[in-house]
């Protein structure tokens, strides 16, 4: 059924630190392993060794350059992307098959590929761009939040995450229960007042991306002067020349 | 937003075989005009033939057509499948109106199944347009102008081609032809409005809103690829503002200009030339159709843009 339930017993989705990942693609690719082994699997690529590949991905990161404002020099922003688990979700909506749906469980949104007849309509539905169509399959795909690793009962309890949260090296990403307001994930956006990707929207995203911090510009409020002063005795060529053959 | 030839020639197609179901229902019904079976043979075949080729262009578009008739199941939060279940509702009236017409049916079948038609064809545009009206994600879509385009143009064109068939039987009449200008006016008009409207709006989000990122510029510094993508392929579609202007005055003059000129001349002249005037006209509003079709495609942007670089949609 493409309605939404009017709530979910939790809401399992992904806090994202602009502040502190480092643009590696470590997550896109870890993504694309797993997943090409996993519920959605294959990834198809199309072209793979040809001059033009094409491949289904479901992560993939931006760079940005944050232009000055008054108080920050411009910044390069990583910002990596996946589909957000929306509350409100327009591609499970616009679905005419009932084939994309959001689980009454968990808030995760997922495809039922047996049932997609590949119109395509929910990735145009979608503002985030988190739909993959596999022309190979004729069938659309998505992240579905690792529900073969969060709930597998085979592997460890310490790797029961996403596979783009497990393998992230820097620490920027974070997965939990974006409804209970005690766990980690909802503390750490309470603290880093973490923020919806176009809220404006109205589609209540669950992943959540927390600010770059703001930079410390340290070089107007320092007490060190501006220019360094001369050392004495050197204001002769000569002798300056000996002193930086010397320092060199 | 990438134009798909298949959706094109099914919006069009269909859009004129529902207007002329429309025109051809009301005709009949009301007995506006002395319509025989000949005028439903061409009439009716025609629009099914435009209709049922239409739909099966777009089922064949899909990724598993054999699925297609899940497509019906999602009707309570889905336009496209409403859009499906009312397009085979349609059938239903529109075999009862061939069989009162072509079979000599029952007559007192003849005005409800024509009205049934009449209702159920513009309610298949109405669903039709609001599968785009209803997307927030695309600017040029999600505006009151989109249902009325798909309403006004799908009928003009069943106005025009019910007019080839009235002149080729020698049943059409000066008021049927004034009713052709006054469609062809108002889809112009229509058309001119929805133009205006895409030309002098955007959407709301900004690429700031998209990224939540505080600065007065967000520039994209590297893509997540070297190469294209899924999104950039169906959604990045970009159009060059001096080629749309230039289709754009192929679709003033083939879709409007044109046809509304020689209905005209077969209005003031008539006889035999009407048929001739509404030959031309039909074929011409036909190519226009199709590239204003193909810009609402071409020139509809949408909001997954705003994280490739675009800095408005």
């Amino acid at each position: 059924m493409t309605t939404l339930p009017a709530s979910t017993n939790k809401k399992l989705g992904l806090v994202i630190d602009l502040d502190i990942c480092v643009g590696c693609h470590a997550c896109a690719v870890n993504c694309k392993e797993w997943n090409s082994g996993g519920h959605a699997a294959p990834l198809t690529d199309m072209d793979p060794y040809g001059p033009k590949p094409i491949g289904v991905w479901f992560n993939r990161i931006h760079t940005y350059e944050v232009g000055a404002n008054e108080n920050e020099p411009s910044r390069t922003v990583h910002f990596p992307k996946s589909c957000l688990h929306c509350e409100d979700a327009a591609c499970v909506t616009v679905c005419p098959t009932g084939a994309s749906f959001k689980r009454v469980e968990d808030g995760i949104v997922l495809v039922h590929e047996d049932k997609c007849i590949g119109c395509k309509l929910c990735s145009w539905a979608c503002p985030y761009g988190a739909r993959e169509y596999d022309a190979e399959e004729g069938v659309m795909k998505k992240c579905t939040l690792c529900i073969d690793r969060i709930y597998n009962e085979n592997m460890e309890e310490v790797d029961r995450v996403p596979a783009c949260v497990s393998t992230c090296p820097a620490g920027a990403r974070h997965y939990g229960d974006l409804g209970d307001p005690n766990s980690a994930v909802s503390k750490l956006v309470v603290e880093r007042t973490g923020f919806d990707l176009m809220a404006e929207m109205g589609y209540k995203p669950t992943n959540k991306y927390l600010p770059p911090r703001p930079r410390r510009n340290t070089a107007e409020k320092s007490d060190m002067p501006a220019e360094l002063p001369v050392t004495p005795g050197t204001e002769n060529p000569i002798l300056r020349w000996i002193d930086k053959a010397l320092t060199r | 937003m990438h134009p798909a030839f298949s959706v094109i020639f099914f919006t069009t197609a269909s859009g004129a075989g529902y207007g002329m179901l429309v025109v051809l229902a009301i005709i009949f019904g009301f007995d506006l005009l002395p319509v025989d079976q000949n005028v439903g043979i061409a009439g009716l075949g025609l629009s099914f033939l435009l209709v049922t080729s239409g739909l099966l262009s777009s089922m064949f578009h899909l990724g598993h057509p054999e699925r297609a008739w899940r497509a019906m199941t999602q009707w309570r939060s889905s336009w496209l499948s409403r859009e499906g279940v009312l397009s085979v509702v349609t059938y239903g009236p529109w075999a009862l109106l061939a069989y009162v017409w072509l079979l000599d049916g029952p007559g007192q079948l003849g005005l409800p199944s024509a009205l049934a038609c009449a209702v159920l064809a513009i309610g298949t545009i109405y669903c039709t347009a609001m599968i785009y009206r209803s997307l927030a994600t695309v600017h040029q879509w999600y505006n009151g102008w989109t249902v009325v385009l798909y309403i006004a143009l799908g009928l003009m064109s069943g106005a025009v081609w019910v007019g080839l068939i009235l002149a080729i039987t020698g049943i059409i009449t000066g008021a049927y032809m004034a009713f052709c200008l006054v469609a062809l006016l108002i889809g112009w008009r229509v058309q001119r409005h929805y133009w205006n409207f895409i030309d002098t709006t955007k959407h709301h989000i900004t690429p700031q809103m998209a990224t939540g990122l505080k600065g007065e510029s967000i520039r994209l510094m590297e893509g997540p690829h070297t190469e294209e993508n899924y999104l950039l392929q169906e959604m990045g579609f970009k159009i060059a503002r001096k080629h749309a202007e230039k289709l754009r005055r192929l679709v003033h003059i083939f879709g409007f200009g044109v046809p509304l000129g020689f209905i005209f001349a077969g209005y003031l002249i008539g006889g035999p030339v009407a048929f001739a005037a509404t030959f031309v006209a039909a074929l011409s509003m036909s190519f226009g159709m199709v590239v204003s079709r193909w810009l609402f495609f071409a020139e509809a942007k949408h909001v997954v843009t705003l994280y490739y670089g675009a800095q408005a949609a």
